[in-house]
């Protein structure tokens, strides 16, 4: 059996003038958390579409779970779960009759189903909700039940298009322990996101930039390889000391959060820390300067500068 | 089997948000109720008691006993009495009258010459169904000269309205009126279901689904025949009760009828589907075609009057052929065989709208 659930190669979607997706090839392993991380309107959404055969590819194709995209995805559908990055359940319908009316859409057998959507509620903490209109409910509610019936009808390959956009951290907590549970059990995830936290859970992601994928890798590997040291300053008057290292024809990126300031400064120049110590003792400015190890948000400011430098 | 399982999946989930959807369910009930008050009490083609004056130069007991004669008709109501023909036409010119008879001085010797009018009718023209009426008061024992026809041949024609002799609007405008219902509620809410689902982001759920457009499609159009033939009822009854619209013919063919009929509005439901991104553009396009419908289809102008081009637009309309058949079977006692071409119109138009709508729905997004 191919170890791969998702193989795509130059996976290409164009909406008129706009490339969406460019050339895109992606190694998704069996039973992992794939990770998709990327602004608003990087692609993650209509990558995820053409996957599930929403999306007829402009160029490029892909194998999922051994059957070719774009082709006849009805083979696909039974075992592939998608939930869509906008609620799309019925909202005038209660928690049981939606979870019944996919288990019918399902043609899940019969004598099982009762069971089944029993088993589901009580996975995802839904049974006081049960004769509760979907639409009445909070977001985590809302999502744990599209969670609950894309995983129904025991699909092989979890699709999630921004799952967690609409929740609390509570919430977001409790939705990627379910993530990991179904992992362990064997299922795979692909699963987008803006969220650094929550890419930094997934076995492996992809960062996506205007449709073209930047970097790929286990969280780890991106974060020992961006080719930049990360110099963290912390100064009682962030705005002077921004000013003073942006000055600095070392730095790449200078980015601000609270009174610490994240430097990056690629890794051909050595004691990064000694530059920018130099750069604001000149200017009187007092500061704590140290070398710390990349967060991923670090690896996404080096990936996407690196194109914005050197347009393709 | 699983393509029965899914489509009742579907139809049932269609049901119960149904049952949940009060303005639509409202409107299924409320819309014919309405229009056949509306239709049935507003339209009203017998005219009676049109607002008269009279200009009475004459003054002879003649004329007398003829102003007499024309208010027993009841087509007229004489609302007073002028000096002069010229006071009728100010009368006339300001609405304040229909219709103006002009009793010459000579009236008593008119009326017996064969050759000359012995009253003038000044009838408000600007109006036809009033036109067309005054022209009944040409059945009093005495010669007009009305505004329209100042030759007035002697008629002896006599004329018998089979299937209506009381000459009853309502009888007529019912059978038209279940075409143009069932146009609007069966059109509009398959369209708007759809529609809806893509506003709601439910379709990109539902085609990720094993689900086929078949299935989906047959799912989301059983519920509303099903509607349609209890709107059907709903007018059968409500007019015979109220208006004593006879069925002479089979009811049974009736039905018939309108399952063709509600095929053919719901694929062209389907069709619009396809093509209105949101449940306003479906209501849009739905009038669009509703206007002709109400216009063209021969339900309040006689079809043979219009011309050729409209006839031709009105053809391509199911609601043209529907309300011939309706007429046919409840005014005419016809069976549905007799009518055959109507409901070969009908099928047609179904298959050439469903095949489109399947054509142009794709399990896709792009």
């Amino acid at each position: 059996m191919n170890e791969l659930a998702i193989q795509a190669r130059g996976l290409s979607k164009d909406f008129g003038d706009l490339r969406a997706v460019d050339s895109l090839d992606l190694d998704v392993p069996r039973g992992q958390i794939y990770g998709f991380l990327g602004p608003n309107g990087s692609g993650k959404s209509t990558t995820i579409r053409m996957l599930c055969g929403l999306l007829k590819p402009s160029e490029g194709s892909a194998d999922v779970l051994g059957i070719h995209v774009p082709g006849n995805t009805n083979d696909l559908k039974p075992r592939i779960g998608y939930m869509t990055q906008k609620f799309s359940l019925f909202g005038d319908m209660t928690v049981q009759e939606n979870l019944q009316f996919i288990a019918e859409i399902y043609s899940f057998p019969v004598r099982e189903r009762g069971a089944r959507i029993e088993e589901l509620m009580d996975k995802y903490d839904l049974v006081p909700q049960k004769k509760q209109l979907a639409g009445t409910m909070s977001g985590g509610q809302k999502q744990r039940l599209a969670l609950a019936c894309a995983v129904l009808h025991h699909p092989e390959l979890l699709l999630l298009d921004e799952p967690t956009s609409a929740v609390d951290p509570q919430s977001r907590r409790d939705f990627w322990a379910n993530l990991f549970r179904l992992a362990e059990g064997g299922t795979t995830i692909m699963v987008s996101t803006h969220y650094m936290d929550e890419a930094e859970r997934c076995h492996r992601l992809a960062i996506l930039d205007e449709g073209v994928k930047v970097a790929d890798g286990t969280p780890r590997a991106l974060q020992a390889s961006t080719g930049m040291y990360i110099v963290e300053v912390t100064a009682d008057d962030p705005y002077a000391a921004q000013a003073a290292i942006d000055e600095l024809g070392e730095v790449a990126s200078v980015t601000q959060l609270g009174v610490r300031l994240r430097v990056l400064i690629p890794e051909q120049f050595h004691d990064p820390v000694g530059i920018v110590e130099a750069a604001l003792g000149s200017r009187q400015i007092a500061a704590e300067v140290s070398k710390t190890t990349a967060s991923l948000e670090d690896v996404f400011v080096a990936v996407t500068m690196d194109r914005t430098d050197n347009p393709a | 089997m699983r393509f029965f399982g899914r489509t009742i999946a579907i139809i049932k989930k269609e049901a119960r948000q149904l049952r949940r959807d009060r303005l639509t369910f409202g409107m299924i009930v409320g819309i014919p109720i309405l229009q056949i008050l509306l239709f049935g009490y507003a339209i009203n083609t017998d005219v009676r008691n049109l607002r008269t004056a009279i200009a009475n130069e004459s003054q002879s007991d003649l004329s007398r006993q003829f102003i007499a004669e024309l208010g027993q008709t009841q087509v007229v109501n004489i609302v007073g009495f002028v000096s002069s023909a010229a006071e009728l036409e100010d009368l006339l010119r300001k609405g304040e009258i229909s219709i103006g008879v002009a009793i010459p001085p000579d009236f008593d010797r008119r009326s017996v010459d064969r050759n000359r009018a012995a009253v003038n009718l000044l009838v408000d023209g600007s109006d036809p169904t009033i036109a067309g009426i005054a022209n009944q008061l040409k059945a009093l024992p005495v010669r007009f000269d009305t505004a329209e026809t100042s030759e007035v041949p002697g008629s002896n024609v006599e004329v018998r309205a089979y299937y209506n002799p009381e000459r009853r609007t309502p009888v007529n405008i019912i059978p038209g009126l279940m075409g143009i219902i069932l146009t609007l509620t069966m059109t509009m809410f398959t369209a708007v279901a759809i529609v809806r689902e893509r506003e709601r982001g439910n379709l990109e759920l539902l085609i990720n689904t094993p689900v086929t457009s078949a299935e989906l499609m047959v799912g989301k159009v059983i519920p509303y025949i099903v509607i349609g033939m209890i709107q059907l009822a709903l007018i059968l009854i409500v007019g015979d009760l109220l208006f004593e619209v006879p069925v002479r013919g089979s009811i049974f063919d009736l039905y018939l009828a309108a399952g063709a009929f509600i095929a053919a509005n719901l694929s062209l439901g389907l069709f619009i589907s396809t093509a209105a991104k949101t449940q306003f553009q479906a209501m849009q396009v739905t009038i669009f075609f509703l206007l002709p419908s109400i216009l063209l289809s021969g339900f309040i102008f006689p079809f043979d009057g219009m011309p050729r081009f409209a006839q031709v637009l009105g053809e391509m309309l199911p609601t043209t052929h529907f309300i011939r058949l309706t007429r046919g079977i409840m005014l005419r006692d016809a069976a549905l065989l007799e009518l055959y071409p109507e409901l070969i119109a009908l099928g047609i138009f179904a298959m050439v709208m469903m095949t489109a709508a399947a054509m142009r729905f794709t399990k896709r997004l792009d």
